[in-house]
């Protein structure tokens, strides 16, 4: 028998690939870390990329300033433990008009604090490449992006018009203020991230194991009182339930799942049975059709 | 079927085990427009149980809203993701999915059959290993089965599934099916596919996708699903010789020193000797390096680092071999390329070529012939249009390292990128390395350039002239040739009119003779340059990549670009030939400005205006300019 590569082998070594190819092809690349699972799969990946060396390149967080706390403890661990270089990102702008999801809707919070501060972010500190941990399996606009999406000086994506992109040899040519988002997880399934998570044993944001949490319910999702700016409407009371989140984000817009899956296989064993898609439990998609579509054009991850 | 409850239920880490060790097929849908691709994958998926419930609602309400099936559910929709996708009813971009069975994991490309989006049928054929090529009973064998079929050829792909779909609208007819199986046979016999598994299918209406259908009580062979299930595909990159192409140097501290790539073939041990392709430095792998831990051998496909018991000098773009079977090394080299973008090939413009982690400046220095996908004939061409696919030489500033493509499909592969606009406009596949450049060897002559133009009392340079037609180039050339020779300086000028006459006359104006033409002009004035001759040049020249074609071919300071800038309204309004009046009665192909575009210089090192200046002030400033870069001095050799 000869020795072959298993297919999670197969898909880490394809990823770790892309990692270098955008370190070695750009000036100045960024990590895009949001402190879900995908994102702690890609550090994981970049660090053993570069090892022993560090990651070459910072990782940033866009803060809403909505996210779980749980999520913030997390992100502070990890660069904290890992020692890696973190810059935290927040829209001051949008903070002193003071936006956010109760007062404006999931819509306008999430253009602003979210698409907007990233554009911000990536001006600032003139990005020319920023990796994310889109997956193709997540959504339909996802499974025809390419590895290398190629990004106008104002940010935006022409699905209609992207670089033909053969075999592992990814073009990197961009001009001045143009740039290149990398996709190194493009072909991980949801089921492949929890394997993965569970062989590698990544450390994971508690949010995801089911713990009984201050819920309500909103427009059939359950929704955390994760802090006291949340507005609760007349009757309303928050009920300890035992939930677990399948996705994570900004806490008013993410919905939790009923669940006793306290353990990683508990997780994977409910994910498989279960018969809703992960991005069911996010606000943004539901809005319209094709939405990540169009805030994908406009620069949203 | 697609997942296995009861295991999953009872015994989720048992499942997980068994899913580790299951093997991963990447394979493709492929073939001409509205014959069923997307339709079959979204079948695949539906019945594999792989839509989720949520997806299931969006995808009913979608069906009534945009489907092409009179409010039944139209599958193909599960794939066509994109706004106008929907809209149009078509494919436009390859979608990938992802699912698995109890015996394999799959990763499937969807890719759109429109003529248009061939690039994008190629970008998901690049990474297959099986091509699912589709067939519509009603209509046969089409334009767009052939090139797809000879494109997923020409990458590699060994493994054909022959889908004859739609079989339900033809009463499941059995002759029929032999028909088409026998007409692609015999196309394909041409191709180099080591197998073709014909099934009778309807995607639409699920006939031996996943279960046997009763309506083909004559069809004995496997379901689709069965048969992607089971089909072997070659996995020999592991038993050819070792490479590794350098991504990154690693070095953290002084230390450490490591090589960082994924192993495109072969296997590696540590004591194992090994050659830097290019430098011919050897030594021995230390240790092969990662986060997990030293291995005591990697295999093809892994990423690791490798450290060496010396220290020698290697850089990205570097592949590490074994002393005993090196790659190719060469900087010529044949090559089949699919072209994939609006702006045709043209022979001679420089172009970027991406070979792994190896970057050059290459130009396709002989388009052999193309080949036409329909007949697979060879014809006679001097470009290649959008999607055609052509046989060339290339011939590239550095060497590359390589093995030719149908060794070992992880080696001799490369895109081609347009120098200008950045986009990804070919990609190439290498037959072989041509030898002939270390056949002739360069001579050395002992009397040089410097030394002839130092007889001169000058620097020879070229006087490059661009500007439209009836710009002043000829007249202000002409002057400042007049003004040299009376300051005792040795010219030549080589006219764009007087050219055509003699060593250009086999050539047109369309963009690849416009091109060769440049290319030929540039090689004599090089020749003239090399006597120690300053040399004018009056020419249109209204490519940029063209005059830096011209550029590339001389020394840094010895190509002076002069622009005569003199606006299109001037020169049409003088327009002294009558050029003008008949390109505007349409009775000139490709006349530049009016119909074929001039791209502006951007760093021209000398500018003049004859719309605000007369020729003779014109050239005057000319020749005060060469004075001032020290071309009319005599020119000492550094020696
Ligand atoms: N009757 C019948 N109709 C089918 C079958 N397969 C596909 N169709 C229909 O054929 C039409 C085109 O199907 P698509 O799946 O979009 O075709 P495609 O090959 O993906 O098209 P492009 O990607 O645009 O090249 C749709 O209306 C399908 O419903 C089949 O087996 N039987
Ligand atoms: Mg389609």
């Amino acid at each position: 028998m000869q020795p072959n590569l298993t297919h999670l082998r197969q898909l880490e070594a394809e990823s770790i690939h892309i990692i270098r190819e955008v370190a070695a092809s750009f000036e100045r690349p960024v990590m895009l870390y949001s402190i879900g699972k995908d994102s702690s799969v890609l550090l994981h990946l970049a660090r053993k990329a570069f090892y022993p060396a560090p990651p070459p390149f910072p990782l940033m967080h866009v803060d809403t300033t909505w996210k779980f706390r749980e999520m913030i403890e997390f992100r502070d661990r990890m660069a904290a433990e890992y020692g890696f270089d973190l810059i935290v990102h927040i829209n001051q702008d949008g903070v002193e008009r003071g936006i956010g999801p109760f007062t404006h809707g999931s819509s306008l919070h999430t253009d602003v604090m979210k698409t907007e501060s990233l554009k911000q972010a990536l001006n600032k500190y003139k990005f020319d490449a920023a990796f994310g941990g889109a997956r193709r399996d997540e959504e339909k606009a996802r499974a025809k992006e390419r590895v290398f999406s190629f990004r106008t000086e104002t940010h935006r994506w022409d699905p209609k018009n992207q670089r033909p992109e053969l075999w592992d040899i990814y073009n990197a040519r961009i001009n001045k203020g143009e740039s290149i988002r990398a996709f190194p997880i493009s072909n991980w399934t949801e089921l492949d991230i929890w394997q993965y998570i569970y062989l590698e044993q990544i450390p994971i944001v508690p949010l995801y194991y089911s713990a009984k949490r201050p819920v309500v319910e909103r427009d059939g999702m359950l929704i955390m009182v994760d802090d006291d700016r949340m507005p609760l409407n007349p009757g309303e009371k928050p009920e300890m339930k035992s939930v677990r989140f399948r996705t994570l984000g900004c806490y008013p817009l993410t919905g939790a799942v009923e669940s006793e899956a306290a353990t990683l296989p508990d997780i994977i064993q409910e994910m498989l049975l279960t018969r809703s898609s992960e991005r069911q439990g996010r606000m943004i998609d539901h809005d319209q059709a094709g939405s990540m579509e169009k805030k994908k054009q406009e620069g949203y991850f | 079927m697609a997942h296995q409850s009861d295991l999953i239920a009872e015994d989720i880490l048992g499942y997980l085990k068994s899913q580790e060790e299951k093997s991963l097929l990447r394979f493709i849908t492929c073939g001409s427009v509205d014959d069923g691709k997307s339709t079959l994958i979204g079948r695949l998926l539906w019945d594999s149980k792989l839509i989720f419930e949520d997806q299931l609602a969006a995808l009913e309400s979608d069906s009534r809203k945009v489907g092409t099936q009179g409010g039944e559910i139209d599958f193909a929709l599960l794939l066509d993701g994109l706004q106008a996708e929907r809209e149009q009813g078509i494919t436009i971009d390859v979608a990938y999915r992802f699912f698995s069975t109890d015996k394999r994991k799959f990763i499937v490309a969807d890719t759109p059959g429109h003529e248009q989006y061939t690039r994008n049928m190629a970008t998901g054929a690049s990474t297959a290993d099986v091509a699912v090529i589709l067939i519509d009973a009603r209509k046969g064998i089409l334009t767009q089965t052939r090139r797809h079929s000879f494109i997923t050829s020409l990458l590699g792909i060994k493994h054909v599934v022959l889908a004859v779909n739609k079989m339900d609208l033809i009463d499941y007819d059995r002759t029929k099916f032999d028909e088409i199986v026998a007409a692609y046979q015999e196309f394909a016999a041409q191709l180099n596919y080591s197998s073709i598994t014909a099934i009778p299918l309807s995607a639409l209406r699920g006939d031996n996708m996943i279960e046997a259908s009763a309506n083909t009580p004559w069809y004995s062979g496997p379901t689709l699903l069965a048969h992607l299930e089971t089909v072997q595909v070659e996995q020999d990159a592991i038993n050819k010789p070792f490479r590794l192409p350098v991504q990154w140097v690693n070095r953290p501290n002084l230390d450490f020193r490591g090589f960082s790539g994924t192993i495109s073939s072969g296997r590696v041990k540590p004591g194992d000797e090994i050659v830097v392709t290019a430098s011919g430095q050897t030594s021995k792998v230390k240790d092969i390096v990662t986060f997990d831990g030293n291995l005591e051998e990697a295999i093809a496909g892994q990423a690791i680092t490798l450290t060496l018991e010396d220290e020698i000098d290697i850089s990205r773009g570097d592949v590490l071999a074994p002393v005993e079977a090196k790659p190719d090394f060469a900087d010529q080299f044949e090559a089949r390329i699919i072209w994939m973008h609006e702006d045709h090939l043209l022979p001679g413009r420089p172009y970027i070529i991406k070979m792994g982690a190896q970057v050059t400046n290459a130009q396709i220095s002989d388009l052999k012939y193309k080949v036409n996908v329909n007949t697979l004939e060879h014809v006679a061409g001097k470009t290649l249009e959008l999607n055609e696919v052509g046989i060339a030489n290339i011939s590239t500033d550095k060497a590359l390292a390589f093995d030719p493509y149908d060794d070992n499909r992880h080696s001799g592969r490369f895109i081609i990128i347009d120098r200008f606009t950045n986009a990804t406009v070919g990609a190439g596949m290498v037959n072989h390395s041509l030898r002939r450049a270390t056949n002739i060897k360069w001579q050395e002559m002992d009397i040089n350039k410097q030394a002839r133009a130092y007889q001169k009392g000058q620097k020879s340079v070229i006087l490059w002239f661009t500007g439209l037609s009836g710009a002043g180039k000829s007249t202000v050339a002409n002057l400042v040739e007049k003004k040299l020779h009376a300051l005792g300086k040795h010219t030549y000028t080589l006219d764009g009119d007087n050219v055509r006459h003699g060593l250009n006359k086999d050539l047109g104006f369309t963009d690849a003779d416009r091109v060769e033409n440049i290319r030929r002009v540039g090689e004599t004035a090089k020749l003239f340059v090399d006597a120690g001759v300053i040399t004018l040049v009056s020419f249109i020249s209204p490519f940029r990549s063209e005059r830096q074609l011209a550029r590339s071919l001389v020394g840094k300071d010895e190509f002076i670009e002069v622009f005569i800038d003199t606006p299109l309204e001037v020169c049409e309004q003088r327009d002294v030939k009558g050029l003008y009046k008949k390109a505007r009665a349409g009775e000139i192909a490709n006349f530049t400005g009016i119909s074929s575009p001039y791209e502006r210089p951007e760093n021209a090192e000398i500018v003049v205006n004859t719309s605000d200046q007369s020729a003779e002030e014109a050239a005057e400033a000319i020749v005060a300019k060469l004075e001032e870069f020290g071309v009319l001095g005599a020119w000492y050799p550094e020696i």
